[in-house]
């Protein structure tokens, strides 16, 4: 049949873009050819019990075996996991401590939830010194803190809030260095790029959506919008080229950078509930991912299958962190414990 | 109403529904059969190990893991025990259970009103008086005293639904019984046992307009709709530049980017302890902390894996203290750590306390950057001139062309030579491979886990490196 020139072109468009969708395969069908992982035995090495009532967050310290803790009655509370010892322990002036993190240098910790702030309290063993004492309020929010992180230095926090924004503040003088705006409700997770150059973060909110930060201009450089609900936990690839999350519609996905889509989705029949946080292990072949149905969940990042299911808990998993050497991971749950697991 | 509200805020309610509705297909659902209890006969009960098989089979799962999701099956309320009612647990054996009725599902009927708990527990009362059991009679006790207004409609409406019941056939009436009681168990957890509908602190979305309820009894934090709730023009802008920035941006082939996991996962997998293990043996499996005081952040001898993945990436390169050392050394030798130590006091601007901004670039430009200076880097001279603009206007982000100049140099250029040169070669061959660690003949001879120093204790200095701003004193 003979084509006009436009009709012929608009046929070619057609075929290229069918063709294209065709060939936008996800990562599981590329990794089709890995050999499957065998059987994996990960127990329980350590417990934490000392919290009062539900555990919310936890981070490490850069020595791998001290961690920070936070629940939902106002403590804080500093380990040495290795020994189960409680080292430091300080309450807060209100409850729902939702967000903690350990300073690079060991030295303070950063904290804060309903009360719309977060605080930094430098660790002192000091018999004399009261610890609250010399607590320094570094962020104000309009809502909840939900997650805090230190940058690459104990002089600067990068905070995700209730009020749909994050945040940059110099420690020192509380000074709002950067405030990032774009989430459509609650910003819920964050998590710092491992980049050699740049300055981006990740968030994930309420709005469903995950979004790349620039933090020097404060604009969203990237967003990804193809979860059903919640995004809980957002954590980078150890290359720093992708991003996974943890949703509470019981699906982790995860968001590659440079292709600037979704490549992978994490997700089984019989997992129901929502997942509260998500890591990977240092090679970045498996996520760790812990639901609100107390279990702990192993995929195989690459195939895509779970590769193990983790029971311990009695209560939903709240926070789920790998160490820096990436030798255990840690989880905190609303049953009051933490538990580190290898 | 409350309905469309519960099932937005929890998704995993819907899924559970419908999890139950196909237990009860009658092709595909789980065997149904009549139970005798007392003198009654109920229908379409199930038993516990047939529920826990049916979720074997549909979901290709462990029996622990069908157990664990049918107990919250029934902690939920969907399923409930016919014998025992107080007990909401799943027994794996001929225990009988029943499907709750969709009436009384959360997504239906929650929150619960403090008037329909007065009901219920008047009901009860009434019915049989001391069947009120602790935590009930507290709770019937507040009730009254909280509506003592509203007390003659408790007290008539609880009288009608007893009158009414009794003219139900006796099955009828103990199931309902049972329905009943299994959604305040639910709704109204005795003490000690934690509510399954507890969600946290509650958050907005997207899709509110609708005013935010309370849960009894959860800690709300509610501003007022904040101006993002509302989808207006200012919301679409956003959308549309952030649709065009996408449409714009340089995007890299998917299979490009697929296969990179591929090899990136491979070639850390015996770096990963989780995959393969390390030597001499993981602490926490082994109470023994050798493996971290052989990879302490500064020893005299690196192990094999860790020089190794110096030759990665110059990002691990210059994260590792020990390796970031000896590249300076190599540097120094082709007399070009000027570049380095200009790197290092760039991530110290950019990380540093705000106050020390000014001092900070005056310093940077005074060691590397001035003419004459006594550590001069050699940047192309657009970015010169560009960064000596900026210096006009000094912040913590000034340097950063010339830092990724000059980072870039290193990374091209000095970084591969490193890698050729004798300095490492040596390195690799010196570096030591653990032995494994001999497992111990008589476990319970285990020695306790040894204490370390914490950080907070050290002086500030040997915490070292910019990366660890102390910035200030």
């Amino acid at each position: 049949m003979f084509q006009t020139t436009s009709s012929e072109t608009s046929f070619q468009e057609i075929s290229t873009a069918q063709l294209l969708f065709n060939v936008c395969r996800n990562l599981h069908q590329v990794a089709e050819r890995v050999e499957a992982l065998g059987q994996f035995v990960m127990k329980t090495r350590r417990t934490l019990k000392g919290h009062g009532n539900k555990v919310l967050c936890m981070d490490w310290c850069k020595d791998k075996r001290r961690i920070v803790s936070s629940s939902q009655d106002g403590k804080v509370i500093v380990w040495d996991s290795f020994t189960t010892n409680k080292e430091h322990a300080v309450t807060m002036p209100c409850t729902w401590v939702m967000a903690c993190a350990y300073a690079p240098s060991g030295c303070a910790i950063a904290c804060g939830g309903l009360d719309n702030k977060c605080s930094v309290y430098p660790l002192t063993f000091d018999k004399n010194e009261n610890m609250a004492a010399k607590k320094k309020s570094v962020a104000m929010h309009t809502n909840y803190l939900s997650a805090c992180s230190f940058t690459n230095s104990d002089m600067q926090i990068l905070t995700a809030s209730g009020d749909g924004t994050c945040a940059l503040w110099d420690v020192e003088s509380g000074q709002l260095l950067q405030s990032f705006h774009g989430h459509g409700a609650d910003v819920l997770c964050l998590d710092l790029a491992p980049s050699e150059t740049g300055n981006t973060f990740v968030s994930g909110g309420c709005d469903k959506k995950a979004m790349v930060w620039d933090m020097r201009s404060g604009q969203c450089v990237q967003a990804f919008e193809t979860h059903e609900s919640d995004i809980n936990s957002v954590r980078y690839y150890p290359s720093g080229d992708a991003f996974a999350s943890g949703s509470d519609d019981a699906t982790c996905r995860l968001y590659d950078l440079r292709a600037d889509r979704e490549v992978a989705i994490y997700s089984k029949e019989s997992i129901i509930f929502g997942a509260s946080s998500v890591d990977f292990s240092l090679s970045g072949r498996l996520l760790f991912a812990g639901y609100n149905d107390y279990t702990i969940n192993v995929w195989d990042v690459l195939k895509g299958s779970r590769v193990s299911i983790l029971f311990g808990h009695e209560n939903r998993v709240s926070t789920l962190r790998v160490s820096p050497d990436g030798t255990a991971f840690c989880s905190g749950s609303w049953d009051h414990t933490l538990r580190v697991w290898a | 109403m409350a309905g469309v509200r519960a099932g937005a805020q929890m998704p995993h309610l819907s899924k559970m529904e419908r999890v139950v509705v196909s237990m009860q297909d009658p092709d595909q659902g789980v065997k149904m059969r009549s139970q005798r209890l007392l003198i009654t006969v109920i229908p379409h009960m199930v038993a516990g190990s047939d529920l826990v098989e049916w979720l074997i089979q549909k979901y290709c799962i462990s029996e622990e893991e069908a157990l664990h999701l049918g107990t919250l099956l029934v902690q939920h309320g969907y399923l409930y025990p016919l014998r025992d009612p107080r007990c909401l647990v799943l027994r794996p054996d001929d225990t009988p259970y029943r499907f709750q009725t969709p009436y009384f599902w959360t997504s239906t009927l929650w929150p619960a009103t403090e008037l329909d708990y007065a009901i219920y527990l008047a009901k009860k009362n009434i019915r049989k008086q001391g069947a009120l059991v602790g935590h009930e009679k507290e709770h019937y006790g507040q009730l009254h005293r909280k509506i003592n207004h509203a007390w003659d409609l408790v007290v008539t409406q609880a009288r009608e639904q007893l009158r009414a019941a009794k003219q139900r056939r006796k099955g009828d009436r103990l199931v309902m019984a049972c329905q009943e009681q299994t959604y305040w168990l639910v709704n109204r957890p005795p003490p000690g046992v934690p509510s399954v509908l507890e969600q946290g602190p509650e958050r907005s979305s997207c899709t509110a307009g609708q005013a935010q309820m309370s849960p009894q009894g959860l800690p709300s934090n509610c501003s007022p709709p904040g101006p993002f709730q509302t989808k207006n023009i200012d919301f679409y802008k956003r959308e549309m530049e952030l649709c065009r920035k996408a449409l714009g941006r340089a995007r890299v082939k998917s299979s490009v980017c697929l296969e990179a996991y591929l090899k990136f996962s491979s070639q850390r997998e015996l770096h990963d302890p989780i995959m393969s293990g390390c030597l001499p043996g993981n602490p926490w499996v082994t109470d023994d902390d050798t493996y971290w005081t052989m990879n302490a952040p500064s020893v005299a001898v690196p192990t094999k894996l860790r020089v190794e993945r110096w030759g990665f990436s110059f990002q691990e390169l210059l994260e590792d203290p020990v390796g970031r050392a000896h590249f300076m050394a190599f540097l120094g030798t082709e007399f070009s750590a000027e570049n380095l130590s200009f790197w290092e006091a760039c991530e110290e601007l950019r990380h540093g306390g705000q106050a020390q901004v000014r001092a900070m670039v005056d310093a940077v430009y005074q060691q590397f950057l001035a003419p004459g200076a006594a550590r001069w880097v050699n940047i192309d001279s657009r970015t010169m001139e560009r960064t000596l603009e900026g210096l006009h206007q000094p912040h913590r982000y000034v340097l950063d062309d010339a830092q990724l100049h000059i980072y870039m140099l290193m990374k091209k250029d000095s970084y591969p030579r490193f890698l050729k040169s004798a300095a490492y070669k040596d390195l690799l061959a010196e570096a030591v491979i653990p032995p494994e660690a001999k497992k111990r003949v008589f476990p319970f001879m285990r020695k306790l886990p040894h204490s370390s120093p914490s950080p907070a204790l050290l002086p500030a200095a040997t915490a070292g490196g910019p990366e660890c701003g102390e910035g200030g004193a």
